[in-house]
């Protein structure tokens, strides 16, 4: 049955689950079944993204139905690269939750809660990411929307984690959002459903014609989509359910959760005709989120705020280019993805590196972070790395991504476009530098206190940074397997 | 156009999802948002299972599955919403979103 000739598409979602359901039955805070399952998740799902490369499209009809009776799994290029990428964001933050939940034990009498939040961490964080994989994999939209509601609830869960008000209330509000969004969703799967008649997405999308229901159940669905996925003005819930959360938990929310619902959002929304005609409207509101988000992250006093807002201000990068998609002849989806997963990492590394930080310091305050760089040049690296690649400074994969963004806008006449995402990048280098001066400030410590941070955290943070910079130089085999249709 | 039954259950589905989520907007307290959002689950509800009986004179049993797991969904994300409702009286005197108590 397991065999590299036959195809792994289910490992990536069936691995994480069962370890969720044993990482739940186990009586102590199971780290080691936690990073087991990780690195077999991790293992499979780019042993998916190889064969997906070698092989071309891998299908599966679960229990051996086949569609339209049964629910069928699909991995093409887009599918399978965001399968790897949920894979090297997740093991990196899997491999630093173990040190992080360690390095939070101090022996006194609240290490039995942090000993419970452990407890729960890692059946949610397997919940979610076999979630996730369910999501990039599925060929049918109401499988999708059991998953955008598995997703929403194990992040919810997550961000709720930390037990402390703000984070209670956020995740409150993420909840109520997230219902909303998939509520919407579903009205929308069910409009699609009377006009089509079934519930696969590759014939729904074929089928989509600018008809009165087809246009309404298209709205509902993009509506739920964007909500869930924070794009401006729908942003408002997301800094402080990924500022507030514990620090992995912020790396998992920014850097792969709003990927799962972006990654629909793009699967939708990729008819020439249907981006010929709205295509500048998610344009618009990804202009407006570039803006508002990095206006926002620069004034921000707290650093995992403003790493937070900067995730509202990316999120508009993976919109602003839908435009370019509606010329055949353009760089297809090759730049988006590339966006996406760069931000992934970079993001990721961001989130870890300010954990880091707000461990070691006991705060988060960007003025006063003065000195880390001298306790945790690793992961004061990893954060300054992290932060060239959003700006898209060469090599990194921000940079390949903005270079595709800008030639192909150019190419098409849309000049607007690429003056948008260069005045972005301008932006962006303002509120990293801030933050970046912060972290690297030349003052030293008076005095020397005791490192509380496990070297693993360190080096994962910078494991992904180095990740995010490396993109640059393996791009071939991202736009290959992007290739694959 | 005549009106019919599925017409009418269409519709009434699709206000209920307006209602609903008209009190998830304007209503302030927290247990009146989870409750709203009931209503517009109700709604969707409503109109898959008319989806179901509109389309021929034999019941379409995909919609009427999609709704039986709907409803669990629907169960199991307000037994969620409503343990941290629980969590967020306990810690804090809050009863609507405002972040000014237990801002830190």
């Amino acid at each position: 049955m397991i065999s590299p000739s036959s195809s792994w598409l289910i490992w990536p979602i069936i691995a994480p689950l069962m370890g969720a359901v044993l990482c739940f039955l186990s009586g102590k805070p199971p780290r080691r079944t936690g990073l087991f399952f990780a690195v077999l998740t991790s293992g499979a799902s780019l042993v998916l993204g190889w064969q997906v490369l070698a092989r071309g499209i891998e299908s599966y009809a679960m229990g051996a139905w086949r569609p339209p009776l049964g629910i069928s799994l699909r991995a093409d290029g887009a599918a399978a690269l965001m399968v790897t990428m949920t894979a090297v964001t997740g093991l990196a933050v899997s491999i630093y939750s173990g040190g992080y939940f360690q390095s939070r034990l101090t022996g006194d009498d609240r290490d039995r809660c942090r000993l419970a939040q452990e407890q729960s961490f890692w059946p949610l964080w397997l919940l979610l990411w076999g979630a996730l994989n369910g999501l990039f994999l599925s060929g049918d939209v109401f499988n999708i929307y059991i998953c955008l509601e598995l997703v929403a609830l194990s992040s919810v869960g997550l961000t709720a984690l930390s037990g402390k008000p703000p984070s209670l209330v956020a995740a409150m509000r993420y909840l109520l959002v997230s219902l909303l969004g998939s509520l919407s969703f579903l009205l929308g799967v069910g409009f699609f459903y009377k006009t089509c008649g079934t519930l696969e997405l590759a014939a729904i999308i074929s089928a989509l014609t600018p008809t009165p229901p087809v246009i309404m159940a298209l709205a509902l669905v993009s509506a739920g989509l964007l909500l869930k996925t924070a794009l401006f003005p729908f942003h408002f819930w997301l800094p402080p359910a990924h500022a507030n959360a514990l620090s992995p938990v912020s790396a998992i929310l920014s850097g792969l959760v709003i990927k799962g619902t972006w990654y629909l959002f793009y699967r939708f929304w990729q008819e020439e005709i249907l981006l010929a005609a709205v295509g500048a409207v998610p344009a618009i509101l990804g202009g407006g989120a570039i803006a508002w988000g990095a206006f926002q992250a620069f004034s921000q006093q707290r650093l995992k705020m403003l790493v937070a807002y900067s995730t509202v201000a990316q999120i508009g990068y993976l919109f602003v280019a839908f435009p370019l998609l509606a010329d055949p002849a353009g760089m297809g989806g090759g730049a988006f993805f590339y966006f996406a997963i760069s931000h992934s990492f970079a993001k990721g590394a961001m989130f870890l590196a300010a954990g880091t930080f707000l461990l070691q310091m006991g705060h988060d305050r960007i003025d006063d972070l003065a000195g880390v760089r001298q306790l945790m040049p690793v992961s004061s690296f990893a954060f300054a790395l992290g932060g060239l690649s959003l700006m898209g400074l060469p090599p990194s994969g921000g940079f390949i991504a903005k270079y595709l963004y800008v030639t192909t806008a150019i190419g098409q006449g849309r000049w607007w476009l690429a003056l948008i995402v260069v005045l972005g990048s301008g932006l962006t280098a303002a509120y990293v530098f801030r933050a970046v001066a912060a972290i690297l400030s030349p003052r030293l410590l008076a005095e020397r206190p005791q490192l509380m941070v496990a070297a693993s955290m360190q080096w994962s943070a910078l494991a992904l940074a180095l990740m995010a910079m490396l993109l640059g130089i393996i791009a071939p085999l991202p736009l290959a397997l992007m290739g694959v249709k | 156009m005549t009106i019919s039954p599925a017409l009418i259950y269409g519709l009434t589905g699709l206000a209920l999802f307006v209602i609903g989520l008209a009190g998830l907007l304007l209503c302030q307290q927290l247990l009146r948002k989870i409750l709203a959002v009931n209503v517009m689950a109700s709604g969707v509800f409503l109109f898959l299972v008319t989806i179901a009986h509109g389309s021929g004179a034999l019941t379409d049993p995909v919609p009427q599955a999609m709704v039986l797991t709907g409803i669990v969904v629907s169960v199991s994300s307000t037994a969620a919403a409503l343990a941290l409702l629980c969590r967020i009286r306990e810690s804090a005197d809050h009863r609507d979103l405002s972040q000014k108590k237990g801002e830190r």
